[in-house]
């Protein structure tokens, strides 16, 4: 694998070069926090961000996505028949996404690209989309990707990781998406054969600097149903600060529920998949009124249970979370993934308790 | 605050020993900084976890909405004005409840200390006779005066005392009054813009929304079934991001929460994208208390002013 | 790629009120493209989403049978926004159907075996469709006894009318219609409630007999002991669940009971396999 040297004042031309075939999204400071935005001309990625509130999940994924479109005007032939609309997807280059957030990708393409049916709005965008990650080396207090399965050096969906090292990256160029990028920015300097070494050498300092962990051992082993039915030991009391808001999945780069709605403008008809959050009475409400989720017991139980239940056993292929924290940071009301997996890890049906853990 | 704490543990303990509730709502100490969690004890063991300070923001009322047991509850001033608005709406009877009355001395503003930190901030400690809270992280350690990050609406507020209380944990606190408080200083800002820079006040203000709906139900005034905005026959408001429907969201829910809000604060600091919702809110406060005398949950007989109607109500406002 | 939020263009060919309260209409829909309807391909107990442009889509089960050529029929209740609208709209309408969606009786385990057909209310769709699947001169021979129970609340409720008497007919289905009560002094079947008529009319339960069950929660909870007791194991069992539904691929993530998705592991599913999810139906 190829490692290349980048001068931090060659970055900004490199980008220069990049943007004739690329459009640019990188981290910006809005109003009080950092958020992944297309680069307009000239503008810099801010690399020295902690990470973003939103997750970049809607650069591939956007919150509100038109998917069909129909004339409503009866003279028109296709009157009434909804087609695909025109969308170019043109490549896209996502710089100094984490490596957490870069690994939530391949978690959610499970979801929309199956054997039987494919997701092309999801597929398509992603497929145009380069991604440049940076890796992390400070880790926030709720940091837990290294035992969620990620890591904070973790490139395994990411076409090339950057390693801050003072005045310049070292890249390591990871597919071939990523060298054809390196090349159009003109990024070829050999970073020495000792890159690699350093680059490891980082990032177990990083790994190290991680203090905040789940246990997911178990949750393989363990009953479905039983956890399903530990209401009294977990749900109950978990779920009663929940205010069923939809915060934890709208911030989550793993949560890819949506809804999906027609809307009506003028003579035209829209059919619009928005983000959907399963923490909603609306989500499963049926239109007879009954409600299989009808209390925020079971709307919580059902968050924690497809992330670190279903998930787990449906792929095998560990929890649907990559440790960013943004959920644990941002819950109104403190409910957080880290207590509760480790609770549903360490849970013992025949004595329905679990052990609590402060984090 | 550990007097506070010490005292709502021995209340909540006595009333769960002699029976006199089935459960006590208070906080336990939160997971992350900043942020403690409601709780409720229903033993005498599990009321060890309850603990008081400043960042005990999010509003206790929300829990009682149409709960059958008897409840003790722990309750600043605006959490009481909100437990006498949901006596007033019907949502929990007054002797089903037993408040444990904090006098509040205002909780620090998440949002505004995170923009101060130089990181992640991993720690917090509040030097009660100092009057200080100092944040730390990786790095960095820095410490200010806790009247410069109180939440806003903390600062300006009139009503510290509960309202209603059942026993006091301490002393009363003194109040501000309206003049020293100036509470409605960002709103006549807002009133003294053209329209059309008015109009790009609110467009920036909820630029960042992402319809979570944190704000609703963190808010214990939106306990409606079905929000207008979930209704879909008829419907009311499109669900994408389209800024129209983000803000008639918005505007809408501030007007159903007129006259009955009580400032409480917890829909900006549920917001997880620091939106000042109570730009909206804070207006209509304003306007309820010019045109009706009216504060919202000062007592548990009088309905808010915009669901009763007499005579002399003002009426030069319909042109 | 295919896409798969991409409806086919169907006119609406025909609207039949079904049941005295209206509240329940028969579309027939006739694809605007011929060879859509091969696209189409479904087996008995397979839904679409039927989809009105501007207005949104709604899960239904396919009433009409793969054996029907020429085009596809869905009964549908007028309950919510999408529904109503729908019972608003006139022959010759254009909107759109996607599917087939889900998964599908279990036909190639029913070879040789008894089959006995038990639904209740509006529910009994794709039962009209295995029926006429199963009395189709090519299928009938592949099946034993059949036997179809099905009950409504009164005579005036009961879909597919004509059909049904012409079933009652038959010496190759026993029939067993029931109404939980009426004043027609002329009704001829059966009067009570569906597992009252489970109870005395169903084949006891063998290795080579297995029960379909359709109806309102209510149905099933009573007819499921009735069952047990005629010694129906659970695997025996086979059941079509309904849930609040979008995509009707597996992928907006509404309609799971645990892991498995309604609308693409299902509907259908033995007692079996419900038994060892979360009922969140």
């Amino acid at each position: 694998m190829k490692v290349i040297k980048i001068d931090k004042n060659e970055w900004a031309s490199g980008l220069e070069k990049l943007r004739s075939a690329y459009e640019l999204i990188g981290p910006v400071k809005e109003k009080f926090y950092h958020a992944f935005q297309p680069l307009e001309s000239g503008q810099q990625p801010d690399m020295d961000y902690i990470n973003t509130r939103v997750s970049p999940k809607y650069v591939i994924y956007p919150q509100s996505e038109l998917i069909l479109e129909c004339s409503l005007n009866e003279n028109d032939e296709d009157y009434k028949i909804y087609k695909e609309p025109e969308k170019e997807y043109t490549p896209k280059a996502i710089l100094g996404i984490r490596p957490c957030d870069a690994d939530s990708f391949s978690l959610v393409r499970r979801n929309f690209d199956t054997e039987e049916y494919k997701d092309p709005y999801w597929l398509r965008a992603y497929e145009a989309t380069t991604f440049v990650g940076l890796a992390c080396d400070q880790p926030c207090p709720t940091c837990f990707c290294s035992s969620a399965g990620s890591g904070p050096y973790s490139d395994s969906n990411l076409d090339i990781l950057l390693a801050d090292n003072g005045d310049h990256y070292l890249a390591r160029v990871l597919t071939e998406k990523g060298e054809k990028l390196a090349a159009a920015a003109g990024w070829s300097q050999d970073a020495g054969d000792e890159a690699d070494q350093q680059i490891d050498q980082k990032k177990q300092e990083a790994e190290s600097a991680i203090q905040s962990r789940v246990n997911t051992d178990k949750l393989a082993s363990q009953s479905l149903l039983d956890l399903y039915e530990a209401t009294d030991a977990i749900w109950e009391k978990e779920a009663f600060s929940c205010i069923n808001c939809g915060t934890c999945t709208f911030v989550c780069p793993t949560c890819w529920c949506f809804d999906v709605q027609d809307e009506v403008s003028g003579k035209k008809g829209y059919r619009i998949r928005n983000w959907d959050s399963c923490m909603y009475p609306l989500f499963t409400l049926h239109a007879s009124g009954h409600n299989p989720r009808g209390t925020k017991v079971d709307r919580l139980r059902q968050r924690f249970m497809h992330k670190l239940k279903y998930y787990v056993d449906k792929y095998e292929n560990g929890i649907q979370c990559t440790g960013c924290g943004r959920c644990v940071q941002l819950c109104p009301v403190n409910i957080d993934i880290r207590r509760i997996c480790n609770m549903l890890n360490s849970y013992d049906p025949e004595s329905c308790t679990c052990e609590v853990t402060a984090s | 605050m550990k007097s506070y704490t010490d005292k709502i543990k021995e209340i909540a303990k006595r009333l769960l020993k002699e029976d006199k509730v089935d459960m006590v709502i208070g906080y336990r100490k939160g997971t992350v900084p900043l942020m403690h969690q409601p709780f409720f004890a229903t033993s005498e063991g599990e009321v060890d976890s309850f603990v008081w300070d400043s960042n005990c923001g999010l509003n206790l009322a929300n829990y009682i909405t149409d709960r059958k047991e008897r409840i003790g509850i722990v309750a600043t001033g605006c959490n009481s004005r909100n437990i006498a608005v949901h006596v007033v709406e019907g949502k929990i009877q007054r002797d089903q409840l037993y408040i444990i009355g904090i006098p509040c001395q205002g909780m620090v503003d998440r949002h505004k200390l995170a923009a101060m930190a130089e990181g992640n901030i991993a720690s917090v400690e509040e030097d009660e006779d100092k009057g200080t809270i100092t944040i730390s992280g990786q790095g960095f350690s820095k410490s200010v005066d806790k009247a410069e990050v109180l939440q806003e609406n903390c600062s300006i507020c009139v009503h510290r005392n509960p309202v209603l209380c059942d026993e006091l944990v301490a002393d009363e606190v003194t109040e501000q009054t309206r003049e020293q408080a100036d509470p409605y200083a960002r709103v006549r800002e807002i009133e003294a813009m053209s329209p059309d820079d008015k109009w790009a006040h609110f467009d920036d203000l909820l630029s960042d929304c992402i319809r979570c709906y944190a704000c609703r139900n963190a808010c214990p005034l939106c306990y409606c079934p079905q929000c207008f905005v979930d209704e879909s026959n008829p419907q009311w408001v499109g669900k994408s991001v389209d800024p129209t429907d983000i803000r008639t969201f918005h505007l809408l829910r501030a007007y159903h929460c007129a006259g009955r809000c009580t400032d409480c604060g917890a829909c900006v600091r549920s917001c997880p994208v620091g939106i000042n919702v109570r730009d909206f809110t804070k207006k209509l406060e304003k306007d309820c208390l010019e045109l009706y005398g009216w504060e919202a949950g000062l007592n548990t007989e009088q309905r808010p002013p915009l669901d009763t109607y007499k005579p002399e109500d003002p009426e030069d406002f319909i042109k | 790629m295919v896409n798969p939020y991409i409806p086919y263009p169907v006119r609406i060919d025909e609207i039949k009120t079904e049941t005295e309260d209206k509240s329940l209409k028969t579309f027939k829909f006739v694809f605007l493209n011929p060879e859509d309807e091969e696209k189409f391909a479904y087996r008995a107990g397979q839904f679409a989403e039927l989809s009105i442009p501007g207005l949104g889509e709604i899960p239904i089960g396919i009433a009409s049978s793969p054996v029907e050529k020429g085009f596809v029929k869905f009964t549908v209740f007028k309950t919510g926004k999408v529904t109503s609208y729908l019972h608003s709209m006139k022959e010759g309408d254009i909107m759109g159907i996607r599917g087939p969606l889900g998964n599908w009786y279990p036909w190639d385990l029913l070879e040789g075996k008894n089959v006995v057909i038990i639904g209740g209310g509006f529910a009994f769709t794709t039962l009209r469709s295995s029926i006429i699947y199963m009395l189709d001169p090519e299928n009938r021979k592949k099946f034993k006894d059949i036997h179809v129970i099905y009950g409504a609340r009164s005579p005036g409720m009961l879909l597919y009318k004509e059909e049904l008497e012409q079933w009652a007919a038959r010496d190759d289905l026993n029939m067993h219609i029931t109404v939980d009560g009426t004043d027609d002094p002329e009704w001829k079947h059966h009067t009570g409630f569906v597992p009252t008529i489970t109870e005395q009319e169903a084949p006891a339960g063998t290795e080579d007999t297995y029960a379909i069950v359709c109806g309102p929660p209510v149905m099933i909870k009573f007819t499921q002991p009735v069952l047990d007791k005629l010694g129906y194991t659970n695997d025996r069992i086979i059941m079509s669940l309904e849930n609040r539904m979008k995509c009707g691929i597996g992928m907006c993530g509404r309609c799971n009971i645990g892991k498995e998705f309604v609308c693409k592991d299902g509907p259908v599913f033995t007692l079996k396999q419900l038994n060892q999810t979360p009922k969140e139906y």
